[in-house]
């Protein structure tokens, strides 16, 4: 019996070949820490007596609250600035971006390496087939200390993605679809697999990262796309990272990428996956673009496409938040940005924005937020009763210009034609 | 006698902490009162060092944060009885010396309210004149929470659990 990916990396490198269910310890490549657990991290290390082994191999990054919203925030930021200037390790500071996206920009994070983040959606790594894992401070208080990890080797699920995306759907919709059928819960310890077949291989890094971060919305330790297409031009991808043909999987789905239309999930779990048919014609107050899931370049282009010459709604507010300073450069520099911000759109600080509720547009009582984050638990965003209806950038869009739920099709047939 | 305070499926990070109220944001001396905040508003004042946490299938799915459970211990909790756990809360559980038990028909068992008395070491949970047993987690886990918490282990042996022999 072959390996899958994930054994591929673990075994790669733990020197010996290992399998579903053992225990290894591991040498970890780069080790995360958010802002907004650094404080825990360094009690731990205090309580553990001990420093980072590897100063170069541990990255701060100030994103979920950039920059600082009051006085707390403020002092536990200024912590971080003076602890990494003191340590030697590195602090990506307020505007440089969401920690993950800026991981990759900064090839931090590589195909066949180890990363670790203080994050749940340290799996985006796996868009470029990094085993990336989220932990708790503890965790990552004693990986950045001996520069290992313990990980229970994960048995793995394969999801087969086929054939081409038609362009009224976004990765954020396969990404959803693939949480539907798997469930909150159906890839828990467990790895997912993603292999992109039938044309799929054209899915480039940032759609690719967008499946690899809602994996964990299925429960999963990682979520690692077998590399392909851009994967190859941007990366030295090594031989050995490929699963065996004859790898052994506890669940094989497919899901035919042609087929697929729009999707929405709704509150209160991200499992809640429903055609956006469904819900259409909700009524919305606040519009969010960004986030690890889709605050990238091509996500801000659906944007962009969607709102040229329109105007968002009256009554709506609509927040756009780039996922990194490199982001929101290039969508300077292409003409993304005007489009976006002549509809009406505003901009916000790249970063995690309101995504877990702390500022930035938090919700108030009763309101419903179309965001193409990756949670819409109860309470996530502001008030507890606040609705968090999570969609693709180009749903998004069309939602914040109707005022209503809706799709960009929906949208251009109700638009009177010039002859009409 | 320690309290059931029982839960359905699902509960996630963000019900046992939401993000708002982390430390980072409120303070490291008060994060703890906002436990259930939104979902259970009287919990953290009515919670009695000792209680025992009831909780479904997928128990604390979310966010990594580890102060959602390090909440939870903060107000005295030592111990969790739940259908199944989300991965990394299971980790963070561990971690911070809270036995975290996977029993589901225990958990069917049990009813929000109930006066228990539960020996976690052993695993022995009684209610009146009944006695549940509870599975301990996986030895290498067990080793770890025997010295308190995995930070201890480390400590002590300078390696993890399962890694070489002392």
């Amino acid at each position: 019996m072959g390996l899958t990916l994930a054994e591929k990396i673990l075994s790669q490198r733990a020197g010996r070949e290992v399998r579903a269910g053992e225990l290894v310890v591991v040498e970890v490549d780069q080790v995360m820490v958010v802002d907004s657990i650094a404080g825990s991290f360094f009690k731990r290390l205090e309580q553990l007596g001990a420093m980072p082994r590897y100063p170069e191999k541990v990255a701060i990054v100030i994103d979920h609250v950039a920059p600082a919203a009051n006085v707390e925030v403020a002092k536990a930021q200024k912590e971080i600035r003076e602890w990494g200037q003191r340590v030697g390790c590195r602090v990506f500071d307020v505007g440089r971006g969401i920690c993950h996206q800026v991981l990759v920009e900064e090839r931090l994070a590589l195909p066949g390496g180890i990363v670790l983040g203080s994050d749940s959606h340290s799996t985006t790594y796996g868009g470029v087939a990094c085993f990336g894992s989220g932990m708790g401070a503890t965790d990552i208080a004693l990986a950045a200390a001996s520069g290992r990890t313990w990980l229970r080797v994960p048995e793995s699920v394969k999801v087969t993605f086929r054939g081409r995306l038609n362009p009224a759907v976004s990765a954020k919709d396969a990404a959803l679809e693939m949480v539907r059928v798997l469930t909150a819960d159906g890839a828990t310890y467990m790895s997912v697999e993603i292999h992109l077949e039938d044309g799929a291989e054209s899915l480039t890094r940032s759609q690719r990262l967008t499946l690899a971060n809602l994996s964990v919305e299925a429960g999963a330790k990682c979520g690692l796309v077998v590399p392909s297409g851009e994967i190859l031009e941007l990366y030295d991808v090594p031989g050995w990272l490929y699963p065996d043909p004859d790898a052994a999987y506890v669940r094989e789905v497919e899901i035919d990428l042609s087929a697929l239309t729009p999707r929405v999930s709704v509150p209160f779990y991200v499992d809640n996956v429903q055609t956006v048919d469904s819900v259409m014609g909700k009524k919305v107050d606040q519009v969010f673009v960004g986030t690890c899931t889709n605050g990238r370049l091509d996500d801000l282009h659906e944007v962009a496409e969607v709102l040229r010459g329109r105007r968002v709604a009256p009554g709506v507010r609509m927040l756009v938040i780039p996922a990194s300073s490199q982001v929101l450069e290039e969508a300077t520099a292409d003409g993304t940005l005007l489009t976006i911000l002549q509809a009406g759109a505003t901009l916000g600080t790249p970063g995690c924005g309101p995504c877990m509720g702390r500022h930035q547009g938090v919700l108030a009582p009763g309101e419903v937020c179309v965001s193409t984050s990756n949670r819409n638990f109860k309470g996530r965003m502001g008030a507890a009763d606040a609705e968090i209806y999570l969609a693709s950038p180009r749903v998004a869009a069309a939602s914040a210009v109707a005022g209503f739920i809706t799709t960009p099709e929906a949208l251009n047939a109700e638009r009177p034609t010039p002859n009409a | 006698m320690a309290r059931i305070w029982k839960f359905g499926d699902s509960i996630n990070t963000d019900d046992i902490l939401p993000g708002k109220y982390a430390p980072f944001m409120v303070g490291e001396d008060k994060f703890h009162t906002y436990a259930f905040a939104h979902f259970r508003p009287e919990f953290a004042q009515g919670y009695k060092p000792g209680d025992v946490l009831v909780a479904g299938r997928n128990t604390g799915l979310g966010s990594s944060r580890e102060y959602a459970p390090e909440a939870l211990k903060r107000l005295g909790l030592r111990a969790i009885i739940a259908k199944s756990y989300a991965r990394i809360f299971y980790r963070n559980l561990v971690n911070l010396g809270i036995m975290p038990f996977e029993a589901p028909e225990v958990v069917d068992a049990l009813h929000d309210g109930d006066e228990v008395e539960l020996e976690f070491e052993r695993g022995v949970l009684r209610r009146g004149s009944e006695t549940f047993r509870l599975t301990p987690p996986p030895g290498f886990l067990l080793e770890a929470l025997k010295e308190g918490s995995i930070l201890e282990y480390y400590r002590k042996y300078g390696r993890f659990p399962g890694e070489g022999r002392p």
